[in-house]
């Protein structure tokens, strides 16, 4: 099997190919057609959600004749009019469709509207006149904690005997951190467009990470068979994790009210229910207890991570478990006990978002190194360095995998050197002394990112690929299109099998009724899995091809072989199209499907041990702030990226993710801030008054690279890397630079409260409390 | 007798007739003409992905620029040119300088707010094709994009220049043919809920002010960044509208030796370079208020006549000694503009009257003008709070001062005792700490998701120290969060 392959120049198109995005021109010219855009049948409905006003209680009464009769309404559903399951839930069953009694949050859905305009829809469910029973909400980690209302027992993950090793310990250190959650804000919101079949089954085109579900939970909600049900996707603006449960519940009422009015149904959320109404970053409070010794090398730790849940269970526990698999992040830690509390609260269940828990989990770690460097008065870097995981015995993750082919050493090492960590962080020291009002900091973190999905089963992918007799190729899998550049990487991969040019494959919507039973399009494993799944498609048919040739020809197989469009058999070379047609004349099969899971993985919740991962992702960045002493702001002056995608599939999209990753990460560590009032209202539910990074808040210096020593150690697709995720982490070093700088204020003797997001007003709060511990030591 | 809307698309006249005026630009042209390019991303005006551009005819040359459809109503086209994202393929689909830069450069990954950051770039580009990063990153404040991280459309930017353009002339003739020398009016009843929408935009200060006669309970439009929302988000059904935008003597800046006047209806863009020469830091409050969007449309008028306490301008208005120009048929007044805002939404505009203009004294050589906004995100984002101060230093004492302030109370507010604690202090023995801790002591803000009450009073205390600095010569020990450490 030929793993290692470099770039054909023979072929446009084939795997190292810097691609555009197969849409590319469409985006720029609008042609790219997304959901909203499809054209409007004869009798579309659009429609709108009823939404609770109250976080926690009680329906007492509810009055829709008003709604019914506003202009323009055609249909109101509620519980009542559910035929199967009112449970739009991924796993637990505990996702309703429509609340009918307990309400759990402000923005819960009661009741769907449908009209001839979405302006008519919108207006109509304000006018539902509710009596409710309003009961004391938990809305907080805190609130949560003093009822006990969780999702399940506190989970332990541990190694050693972290307890008994703290008390021996020669320096010791304890803190807390909490993390903000942050909102998707894919700029498509959620949307679905539904058109009702003559057997009672409906087809929805839905803007999801995860059509395969939005398909077996519509079957549920209607009491029909999987097959009645087929969802499409071309592709999404954006994702994100945002589509990976949330589009069910749009996707569930648009099909129920196109099955019971036999008529097409769209629904399009406005922003701000959108904001509402979906799923986010859970937020954390994390605790430490940490012992080390004089180099700064962990000894112990031991870590409490708490997190808001909201209202159900949707992914919380593995996103939960993600947080614990990543608080080492790159760092052996010989004595470790993680917990992790999963707390329940009357705010939207909170879901996947890029990095699944990990970024969280990650950011204790990172605090803990820097107030280690703090206490022990050494550079950060070294402290990172001393912990990083190593050979035996220093390889064991709290989970029990072992750390193979750790590079991270190597990366921090270039990144230190291209990024002139050391002398910059000698001109920073510089500039602090002689600057009163401004503050600079600068800060390297790592990232160590493990890849497979950690539920088994998901770790899995199909795809289909057609040949037709001129030889043009159409492809199909089950990996969805947020953006990220999945089906030009899969094309690629099909290109390079077949060594044709990229323009002969068709790339096309992914749609349960070409590949079933697909996992989400998330875990940063799309092209690991369905390239690889692609790939088996393709050596199917090209096994088919080699034997009809070596038949035909009368050649042996093993001089049969693809290049340069063409397949060369013995010394003939035959363009790929006229075998294909030859083959079609002498009926061999020229359609088929591909398989893949991913080898190596299993994994025991119970005791919080196994080989969850199939690899680790790797990456370390540098940033260098400043901040105004005075009011808080601040501003990323330069960042310097060093990330290894092993070989990269396309290194234009693959940079793609890295920059968009860790933008997204800055935003989510900076001015992202979710507030929601004492009622449990979000108040921060539109652009207006939730802040993602613009253009100017990219650093103007961003020097961004590929780890040219890059290869995967697994036989994964060509030994590239997955991509999605792990960036998003590297903006820890814009949180971990923000703490320096404030901690500048202090002279660096005390670790610094502050907590994310770094708004201006924390950064402020942060260091007005280093000036008052400067006064108090003068 | 209803008027049908005109304007200039792909070099055709376009008639729209029996609409409802309050349908936005982005509504139309998606679901009447088809053309679904541009996207409703918030429906508010700030993430820009319904970002089109508009081609308007002044002084006998065409003039374009970027707006937000998402919150334009469909009258705003009237006797304009309409340029989208399908506009600028060439026929043949080759693509636009702009179109194939961001293709090169890999601009777009999910796509969805492409089409508005290829208007957001047309517009740039056809005022400067080699951008700086300053100007790329002013172009672009007022389009979110959530997957790239900026860098490949900030490249697509710089090089859209290298590309050979077939760009037409613009048809000044043809939007000439579609100018009208009588007011637009629109009646429209709604087919579903019964109701009449009237719409009528005033070309004279005359004819505005016999209409406000008679319908002084109708809503005045101008730029409509918020009356836009009143419809969109709050869905508020505008029966009654007059808008302000084609009246003549609002839209002029009149300077003279003392003062600055500005007409209510000019928008930010238009009055950015005056206040500019004015004073620099009010102008760079300008430059970060809204977007290139939001400035194209919204206008200093609008933002006073709405009363929102956290309206950008205002704070520096009030320092600077601005006075308001109110009038209506029965004649006009100057009031201070502080005095304009009675209570949380409460304006002193009576029945029949309309803010006409601003009139700015010009500061003089003595004055110190140091204006400060503090938000979470730098640029386009609403201020929690905002600082605003003209001092009038002579031989060393503070011989004037004026305070405005934002976000610390329900309305703009002067900042009276603070200004006492600092009017004729001589600077060498000035004591900053007690003017600061009359400062928090006037005000009482509230805490909200944009800032808690500490932090906005903590923070305007700090800018009145960093104006001491300016005025004592030791802001260059200050440093400044914005441009200047922009490039490291």
């Amino acid at each position: 099997m030929r793993m290692d392959s470099s770039a054909n120049p023979k072929i446009r198109g084939g795997v190292r190919q810097a691609l555009t995005h197969d849409s590319a021109a469409k985006h720029v010219s609008g042609g790219a057609i997304y959901i909203d855009d499809m054209p409007e049948e004869r009798g579309l409905l659009h429609l709108a959600f009823g939404k609770s006003e109250i976080a926690n209680g009680k329906i007492v009464s509810m009055d829709l004749s008003q709604v019914r009769s506003s202009p323009g309404v055609e249909l109101v559903l509620t519980a009542d009019d559910i035929p199967g399951k009112n449970d739009v839930s991924p796993i637990a069953g505990d996702d309703l469709l429509f609340a009918d009694k307990e309400l759990s949050f402000v923005g819960q859905s009661l009741f769907v509207v449908a009209a001839r305009e979405r302006d008519l829809a919108l207006k109509a469910a304000q006018r539902a006149e509710i009596v409710y029973a309003s009961g004391e909400p938990a809305l907080t980690i805190a609130r949560a904690s003093e009822r006990g209302s969780v999702l399940e027992d506190p989970q332990v993950m541990e190694r050693g005997n972290a307890p008994a090793a703290l008390q021996h310990a020669s320096h010791r250190l304890a803190g807390k951190l909490c993390i903000g959650g942050q909102d998707h804000f894919y700029l498509e919101g959620q949307v679905c467009h539904a058109i009702p079949d003559e057997d009672g089954g409906v087809l929805v085109h839905s803007s999801t990470q995860n059509p395969s579900e939005v398909q077996e939970i519509i079957a549920r909600v209607l009491s029909i068979p999987s097959h009645a049900v087929a969802v499409e996707v071309r592709r999404m603006g954006g994702g994100f994790g945002g589509k990976e449960t949330q589009p069910a519940l749009l996707a569930a009422a648009a099909a129920l009210v196109a099955v019971k009015a036999k008529r097409p149904a769209r629904f399009r959320l406005d922003r701000d229910d959108d904001m509402i109404m979906t799923g986010k970053r859970h937020d954390f409070e994390a605790a430490y207890d940490v012992a080390f010794d004089e180099s700064g090398s962990l000894m112990a730790a031991d870590i409490t991570l708490s997190s808001r849940c909201g209202c159900s269970a949707d992914l919380s526990l593995a996103v939960n478990d993600r947080a614990m698999f990543h608080s080492d992040n790159a760092y052996y830690i010989p004595d470790v006990r993680i917990t992790s509390h999963r707390f329940k609260t009357n705010t939207v269940s909170n879901t996947a978002f890029r990095g699944f828990g990990g970024p969280q989990g990650m950011m204790v770690i990172e605090r803990i190194m820097d107030e280690i460097a703090m206490y022990l008065e050494l550079d950060p870097i070294e402290v990172r360095r001393a912990n990083f995981y190593g050979k035996s015995p220093r390889d064991v993750t709290p989970y029990h995998q072992k750390v193979e082919e750790n590079v991270i050493g190597q990366i921090v090492q270039e990144l230190t050197t291209s990024s002139d960590y050391v002398h910059r962080r000698d001109e920073i020291k510089a500039y602090n002394s002689e600057n009163a009002f401004t503050k600079k900091g600068i800060a390297l973190t790592p990232v160590k990112f493990g890849i497979s999905f950690t539920a088994r089963h998901l770790n899995q992918a199909g795809a289909l690929i057609h040949l037709y007799k001129d030889g043009s190729v159409y492809l199909n899998h089950g990996g969805t299109e947020m953006g990220q550049g999945l089906f030009i990487k899969v094309a690629q991969v099909v290109a390079e099998e077949f060594q044709i040019d990229i323009d002969k494959i068709k790339i096309s919507s992914t749609t349960t009724d070409k590949v079933p039973n697909s996992s989400p399009t998330a875990a940063s494993a799309g092209s690991d899995l369905n390239g690889m799944a692609a790939r088996d498609a393709a050596t199917t048919l090209k096994a088919r091809l080699i034997a009809f040739a070596a038949e035909k020809y009368d050649c042996a197989a093993d001089l049969i072989s693809f290049n340069d469009n063409q397949v060369l058999i013995g010394n003939n070379a035959v363009p790929f199209e006229r075998l294909v047609e030859e083959a079609y004349f002498e009926r061999v099969s020229l359609s088929a499907t591909g398989f893949y899971r991913t080898p190596k993985i299993h994994y025991d919740r119970d005791t919080h041990s196994g080989h969850p991962f199939y690899y680790f992702g790797y990456g370390a960045a540098v940033s260098e702030v400043i901040i105004d002493t005075l009011t808080g702001e601040h501003r990323v002056l330069r960042t310097d990226i060093l990330h290894d995608v092993g070989k990269s599939l396309n290194p234009a999209i693959d940079l793609g993710q890295i920059e968009g990753g860790f933008v997204q990460g800055m935003g989510w560590l900076t001015t992202e801030e979710l507030y929601w009032d004492d009622r449990g209202e979000l108040m921060t539910h539109a652009p207006s008054t939730y802040k993602i990074p613009v253009c100017s808040d990219r650093p103007a210096v961003f020097n961004m690279a590929l780890w040219s020593k890059g290869r995967n150690p697994e036989e994964t697709i060509y030994r590239s890397k997955a991509v999605g995720e792990p960036p998003l982490m590297l903006a820890i070093s814009v949180f971990s630079a923000l703490t320096d700088a404030v901690a500048s204020v202090g002279a660096h003797r005390k670790m610094p409260m502050l907590d994310a997001p770094a708004t201006p007003e924390r950064v402020l709060m942060a260091v007005e409390e280093m000036r008052s511990l400067a006064a108090e030591a003068s | 007798m209803s008027d049908a809307i005109r304007f200039l698309l792909g070099g055709d006249v376009h008639t729209v007739k029996d609409v409802n005026p309050t349908m936005t630009v982005l509504d139309y042209v998606r679901q009447t003409l088809g053309r679904t390019g541009a996207k409703e991303g918030c429906r508010e005006g700030d993430c820009g992905a319904c970002t089109m551009v508009l081609g308007e005819l002044r002084n006998g040359r065409v003039q374009y620029r970027a707006v937000n459809t998402c919150i334009l109503f469909l009258p705003a086209l009237d006797g304009k040119e309409l340029v989208t994202v399908e506009s600028l393929s060439a026929g043949d689909g080759s693509l636009h300088p702009v179109q194939q830069a961001m293709v090169d450069k890999h601009g777009s990954q999910c796509g969805f707010c492409t089409p508005g950051i290829v208007m957001a770039l047309y517009e740039l580009y056809l005022n400067d094709r080699t951008p700086d990063l300053d100007t790329v990153n002013d172009a672009l404040a007022g389009n979110l994009c959530r997957c790239t991280g900026y860098g490949p459309i900030i490249a697509a930017a710089q090089s859209m220049g290298t590309y050979t353009s077939n760009d037409a002339e613009p048809n000044g003739a043809a939007l000439k043919d579609i100018q009208r020398d009588r007011p637009l009016t629109i009646t429209h009843e709604s087919a579903d809920t019964e109701q009449t929408f009237h719409y009528v935009a005033p070309q004279t200060l005359t004819d505005l002010h016999d209409l406000l006669e008679k319908s002084p309970k109708a809503t005045i439009l101008a730029g409509g960044t918020d009356v836009g929302l009143w419809v969109t988000k709050r869905l508020k059904d505008l029966n009654s509208i007059i808008d302000v935008t084609r009246v003549r003597e609002l839209k002029q800046i009149i300077e003279s030796k003392r003062d600055l006047t500005i007409g209510a209806g000019v928008t930010y863009t238009d009055l950015f370079a005056a206040i500019q020469s004015l004073h620099p830091s009010f102008g760079e409050l300008v430059r970060r208020l809204g977007s290139v969007q939001v400035r194209n449309s919204g206008t200093m008028g609008g933002n006073i006549a709405n009363g929102s306490p956290i309206g950008d301008s205002m704070p520096a208005l009030i320092a600077l000694g601005a006075t308001l120009i109110v009038s209506s048929k029965n004649g006009t007044r100057e009031l201070p503009i502080e005095d304009f805002f009675i209570a949380y939404g409460e304006q002193d505009l009576r029945p029949g009257e309309i803010l006409e203009r601003i009139r700015i004294p010009k500061p003089s050589a003595s004055d110190k003008i140091s204006v400060y906004k503090i938000s979470k995100r730098f640029d386009q984002d609403i201020s929690a709070a905002c600082l605003a101060v003209r001092a009038t230093i002579r031989q060393g004492t503070v011989a004037d001062i004026r305070i405005g302030v934002g976000g610390l109370a329900a309305i703009p507010k002067r900042a009276p005792a603070t200004e006492h604690a600092l009017r004729g202090a001589a600077l060498a023995d000035l004591d900053i700490e007690t003017a600061c801790r009359a400062l928090r002591n006037e005000f009482d803000p509230i805490s909200d998701m944009r800032a808690s009450a500490e932090y906005r009073l903590k923070a305007t205390q700090s800018c009145l120290y960093k104006a001491y600095l300016e005025w004592t010569g030791e802001s260059q020990a200050l440093g400044v969060i914005g441009r200047d450490h922009a490039h490291g």
